[in-house]
């Protein structure tokens, strides 16, 4: 069991746990918490394929690894915009549950 | 070699034991503060990956400036909590959804343990290519050479999500300044700080911005950087958050993708198709862009974490 | 001579792990949110501290060296301050003893 192998499986557990959490928590920012578990799970399973990609005296595939730096900026755009569209519903409504109170009228 | 898995293995059981910690925590202020030291747990297990630039950016964005986001919304959030508790999922629910997670988890570890040996791998290629483009760096190469039209689209990315941000303010704040007007404490501790901190940071994200085009580093984890200390400031109360109206911070703000844009217009009169750098002139042409893309990340990064507007500019 | 730096190096590197160990057994049981922070300092100051002079005579030239050491004095600066602003915080929400 080589170092890729053992964080790409790393990678696989934190994308269930990521996603058990997105899933089972009513709280939305627990669920942006997860949601950024999950994204760093599938971060690592690139980032065991980019080292098992190491060759011409370079320690990693450099392609997975520019396409993480990419990743992690996205996630933290898509993270930004979660949030201040959560403080916004929570300035508005007082609560920051997700679902309809009064059957579907805002 | 077996010392080295010993602590790869130690390193794999803790992010896995604080990402359980995380989901499973009640309150949410704590599981936030678990997300920042998740953050940098990942950082260590990227060098471990031999990925230092990957390592710098997760140490940056992903906990850094993430982990502050996250850590001012918990604050704000926290008399909503109670409430949400009463909507938590029942028993059978928890166990199907764990159970499904479980056999994802499992699927995607039965994938890693069977891709292909020998690895497919474009290391090579981009080695062969990198005396082109001048640069020493291959993560460098591939952002802003090979696959320079990502990184323009990622900018533009940021931009679209720092529009929708400002699109939440309320309209008769529109044009203003995000955030509460902060008190300055003249003798406090994080005045001092911020008095001795960002003389350093800002050479330190210079530097890892300059460093980057022949060893890790690069744009990103150096625009962070700057925007740290940017945020810093604000935070303190020693800087003014600007109003958004502003029109030099939009200039700074949209330069990066600009003058990236640009760049990959002339290339198709220079060179021969769009983002193509004309022969000889690639790395002080991705240098300049480099220090174009340091000013816009720090930029928006720093109005990300400021949020939309909420009070109008004062005089 | 080599021998003998890397025996310093082991002995510094142990001795700053000890206190990083003890400063996360004070994180753990002690009562309240200032001794608490008081244990953690000892990590930051001591541990880190112990950790850099372990590693400085492995540092390949001058400047790395140096290197090193500003990380411990940003480090330190930085838990500091944090530090402050947590004992404030916890003094005035009634949480220290």
């Amino acid at each position: 069991m080589n170092t890729a192998a053992l964080f790409g499986l790393l990678g696989a557990a934190l994308v269930g746990l990521g996603l058990f959490g997105l899933v089972v928590h009513p709280n939305p920012l627990r669920k942006i918490l997860a949601f950024n578990l999950l994204g760093g799970g599938v971060f690592l399973v690139f980032g065991a394929v980019a080292r098992r990609g190491a060759a011409a005296g370079m320690g990693g595939d450099p392609v997975p690894q520019a396409l993480v730096i990419t990743g992690l900026v996205v996630a933290f755009s898509a993270t930004a915009l979660a949030v201040s569209l959560l403080l916004r519903l929570f300035q508005e409504t007082g609560r920051t549950t997700l679902r309809d109170e009064d059957g579907g009228k805002p | 070699m077996t010392i080295s898995i010993a602590i790869d293995v130690g390193l794999a059981l803790l992010v896995l034991a604080v990402a359980a910690w995380i989901i499973a925590v009640r309150d949410a202020f704590a599981a936030v503060v678990g997300f920042v030291a998740y953050g940098l747990l990942l950082a260590l297990v990227w060098v471990r990956l031999a990925a230092v630039d990957v390592a710098l950016t997760e140490a940056a964005i992903g906990s850094g400036v993430t982990g502050g986001l996250l850590l001012a919304a918990a604050a704000r959030l926290r008399s909503s909590e109670a409430p949400a508790a009463n909507e938590r999922p029942g028993a059978t629910l928890r166990v199907l959804t764990a159970l499904l997670c479980a056999g994802i988890s499992l699927g995607l570890a039965v994938a890693v343990l069977s891709l292909p040996d020998p690895a497919p791998t474009l290391a090579p290629m981009a080695a062969a290519n990198l005396p082109a483009t001048g640069l020493g760096n291959g993560v460098t190469a591939v952002l802003l050479a090979y696959r320079a039209f990502d990184t323009l689209l990622e900018k533009v990315v940021l931009l679209l999500s720092l529009i929708g941000v400002w699109s939440l303010a309320p309209d008769r704040a529109w044009g203003g300044r995000p955030g509460p007007r902060r008190v300055v404490r003249p003798d406090g501790a994080l005045v001092f700080l911020t008095q001795l901190l960002p003389p350093v940071g800002i050479v330190v994200a210079i530097y890892i911005f300059w460093a980057g085009a022949d060893e890790p580093g690069g744009a990103f984890p150096g625009g962070t950087i700057l925007a740290a200390m940017w945020i810093l400031s604000m935070l303190a109360g020693l800087v003014e958050v600007p109003a958004i109206s502003r029109r030099s911070l939009r200039v700074v703000l949209v330069l990066g993708a600009a003058l990236f844009f640009a760049v990959g217009l002339a290339g198709f009169f220079v060179a021969d198709a769009f983002l193509a750098y004309p022969m000889g002139y690639a790395k002080p042409l991705i240098l300049v862009i480099e220090a174009a893309l340091v000013l816009s990340i720090a930029a928006i990064l720093g109005m990300l974490v400021a949020g939309p507007p909420e009070r109008t500019e004062e005089r | 001579m080599s021998a003998l730096l890397d025996a310093f190096s082991v002995l510094a590197v142990s001795a700053g792990a000890f206190f990083f160990l003890a400063g996360t057994l004070g994180l753990l049981r002690f009562p309240d949110a200032l001794t608490r922070l008081h244990a953690l300092t000892k990590a930051d100051n001591l541990g880190l501290g112990l950790v850099v002079l372990g590693l400085l005579p492995r540092a390949e030239g001058p400047l790395a060296a140096l290197k090193l050491v500003a990380v411990w004095l940003l480090a330190q600066l930085a838990g500091a301050t944090v530090t402050q602003l947590i004992g404030r915080a916890a003094r005035r929400d009634g949480k220290a003893a």
